[in-house]
């Protein structure tokens, strides 16, 4: 198999991550980042051709919990920590274009 | 010093009131957690409050129902308790020790934290952590890093040094914290204390800030292994609203026995956690336990677990991909700190947000995670990482064919200085080397104390069996604990 890259378009990722990153930022995390890819390469050693992944030690079945009517959080206290809130909504910039 | 078995039985009895004891504690906290910085919130207020009801309870209650009813309803009475600050507590701040959620005040308890309130424990305090719980120093808290009550120009080890420190320095009595690599066995053993990582699915996640959910279990520290096995006894089981949490029953566990535990036992010692990195007097030092533990009647087979090393390249993919994940949460919408963008913009507020409320290592995992799931990389990292976990599990699996428990060192390292790895990721993350393994495998961990190196410094055991075995693994690291004896306690000064 092909080797796993070392490197990344740094600002590019933070980008995807909706990261804005501090001037100076990005060229300080790149080295740091390749290290760490360059040390995560290692596993290309492994031939898992045949191994099937995991991605939960715990065999899991969909537990049903019981169908039964409980209050859940009052709406004044799930918005109470928002950091703008109108009408009982939480308040985000206008993303919609001609609204 | 009495365990805490001891302690909650008197106040119980009405012996010793909960009201002194947190009074003892917050006396503590105030006079020396200045120079340690375990707590990143202290809850005077609560605390007493908590414990005038638990007074006034006993009180009431002690000669209508025997000590037998009321043992069950508190078996906890009085007991004081250092959180992590990664687990909610209603209405006492809770940052995850982060600048995103430094206004955050949980509308609702972790299921933990309300098993210990139900139990009469007193909550004295958040704890600090490395921010998300990223970290193996406690020196990624956006606030202040704790140091290490055995030597403060040391780490106490991360990610809940706070926890770890507050229990070493006796600011409560227990202390819980979470472990997703290593964060409670770690600095178990850096600050001489006892540090349980459950079995996967063993303790609720609800009310655990999430960094990697496929790893993340809340775990106790104690004094001895008696105390963290009885808070660990208090905060497992089953609850449906962690759809990861398992509906078997929590198997009681018996600490009678002490070194007769572990006689027939057979300990498996892995070479691979032997390996280069580990220093001489940490391995001498559980070398010397192993010794003890086989002339106790333990069996010692030497063994391999091949796919060792390679836990923690497989961890730094699996880790921050879910943790990337997990923080898109954090945008400045529901809760926490906004900041918005020069054009006001919802993606300018949602990067301005996350610029100003996420330090170095959460945002470079962040990133790493983002890349690892990204398209064309998916399979090379996120796939890959998966398919090794598979064979890390597997050598868990053969392992515990021949032999019943594991015996490794914790960490390669006693307490390290502070700042010496904070510029290079990659050494942080060797600390990891022997706690990673056994998360990535799900299975249970514990950390005891075994001795301490030149500079006094103390060294940790880490004893590892299959999973739901946590009532064999309490008894095993008891009888090891009552082999070694005490190892002591740090002494503080202001």
């Amino acid at each position: 198999m092909a080797d796993s890259p070392r490197s990344f378009d740094v600002p590019r990722v933070a980008a995807l991550a909706r990261l804005t990153l501090e001037p100076g930022e990005a060229d300080r995390f790149a080295p740091q980042l390749a290290r760490i890819l360059g040390y995560i390469s290692q596993l290309d050693e492994l031939d898992t051709a045949a191994i099937q992944p995991t991605s939960h030690v715990v065999p899991l079945t969909t537990p049903l919990r019981v169908d039964s009517v409980h209050a859940g959080l009052p709406r004044d206290e799930a918005l109470s920590q928002a950091p703008r809130v109108s009408d009982g909504a939480f308040v985000v910039p206008k993303f919609v274009e001609g609204a | 010093m009495p365990g805490i078995l001891e302690t909650a039985r008197a106040v119980r009895a009405g012996e010793q009131s909960a009201e002194q004891l947190a009074r003892g504690h917050l006396d503590r906290i105030a006079r020396f957690d200045g120079a340690l910085g375990a707590f990143l919130r202290v809850d005077a207020e609560g605390a007493l409050a908590a414990a005038n009801t638990v007074d006034r309870r006993i009180a009431r209650d002690r000669s209508a129902k025997g000590e037998e009813e009321l043992a069950r309803e508190l078996p906890l009475a009085g007991i004081t308790v250092g959180v992590k600050d990664v687990l909610t507590t209603r209405g006492l701040r809770t940052t995850c020790g982060s600048r995103i959620l430094e206004n955050y005040v949980p509308p609702y308890d972790a299921h933990v934290v309300e098993r210990l309130r139900a139990a009469g424990a007193v909550i004295v305090g958040k704890t600090n952590m490395d921010e998300f719980a990223m970290g193996s120093s406690t020196e990624n808290s956006a606030y202040f890093p704790t140091r290490n009550p055995w030597d403060r120009t040391r780490a106490p080890g991360g990610s809940s040094g706070g926890s770890a420190a507050a229990v070493a320095a006796d600011f409560c009595d227990v202390s819980l914290g979470t472990d997703t690599g290593g964060s409670v066995r770690q600095p178990a053993s850096l600050t001489g204390t006892v540090g349980l990582k459950p079995t996967y699915g063993r303790v609720s996640r609800y009310g655990l800030i999430a960094f990697a959910s496929s790893l993340d279990v809340v775990g106790p520290f104690g004094g001895t292994v008696a105390d963290t096995a009885l808070l660990y006894s208090v905060v497992a089981g089953h609850d449906a609203r962690d759809s990861t949490s398992v509906p078997q029953p929590v198997a009681p566990y018996d600490l009678s026995r002490g070194p007769d535990a572990l006689r027939g036992l057979r300990v498996g010692v892995p070479a691979e956690y032997f390996a280069e990195g580990l220093e001489p007097e940490v391995a001498a030092s559980v070398r010397a336990t192993i010794d003890r533990v086989a002339r106790a009647g333990a069996e010692i087979v030497e063994l391999s677990m091949p796919h060792t090393r390679y836990g923690i390249a497989a961890y730094y993919v699996l880790a921050p991909a879910e943790a990337s994940s997990n923080l898109a949460r954090f945008d400045g919408v529901r809760y926490g700190v906004r900041r918005d963008g020069p054009r006001g913009s919802l993606d300018e507020m949602y990067g301005a947000t996350r610029d100003h409320g996420f330090g170095a290592e959460v945002k470079r995992r962040i990133i790493l995670g983002t890349f690892a799931l990204s398209e064309g990389y998916y399979d090379a990292f996120y796939g890959k990482a998966q398919k090794v976990r598979t064979l890390i599990r597997e050598d868990f699996v053969r392992a515990f064919e021949r032999v019943d428990a594991l015996f490794t060192p914790t960490s390669p390292t006693t307490a390290f200085p502070l700042g010496e790895r904070t510029d290079d990721p990659v050494a942080m993350y060797l600390a990891d080397v022997c706690t990673l393994p056994p998360s990535l495998a799900g299975v249970p961990a514990i950390s005891v104390p075994c001795g301490r190196d030149g500079r006094g410094l103390p060294i940790g055991l880490q004893i590892v069996m299959p999973a739901f075995h946590e009532a064999q693994l309490l008894a095993v690291a008891h009888g090891v604990e009552a082999l070694i004896g005490s190892i002591g306690k740090p002494t503080l000064t202001v």
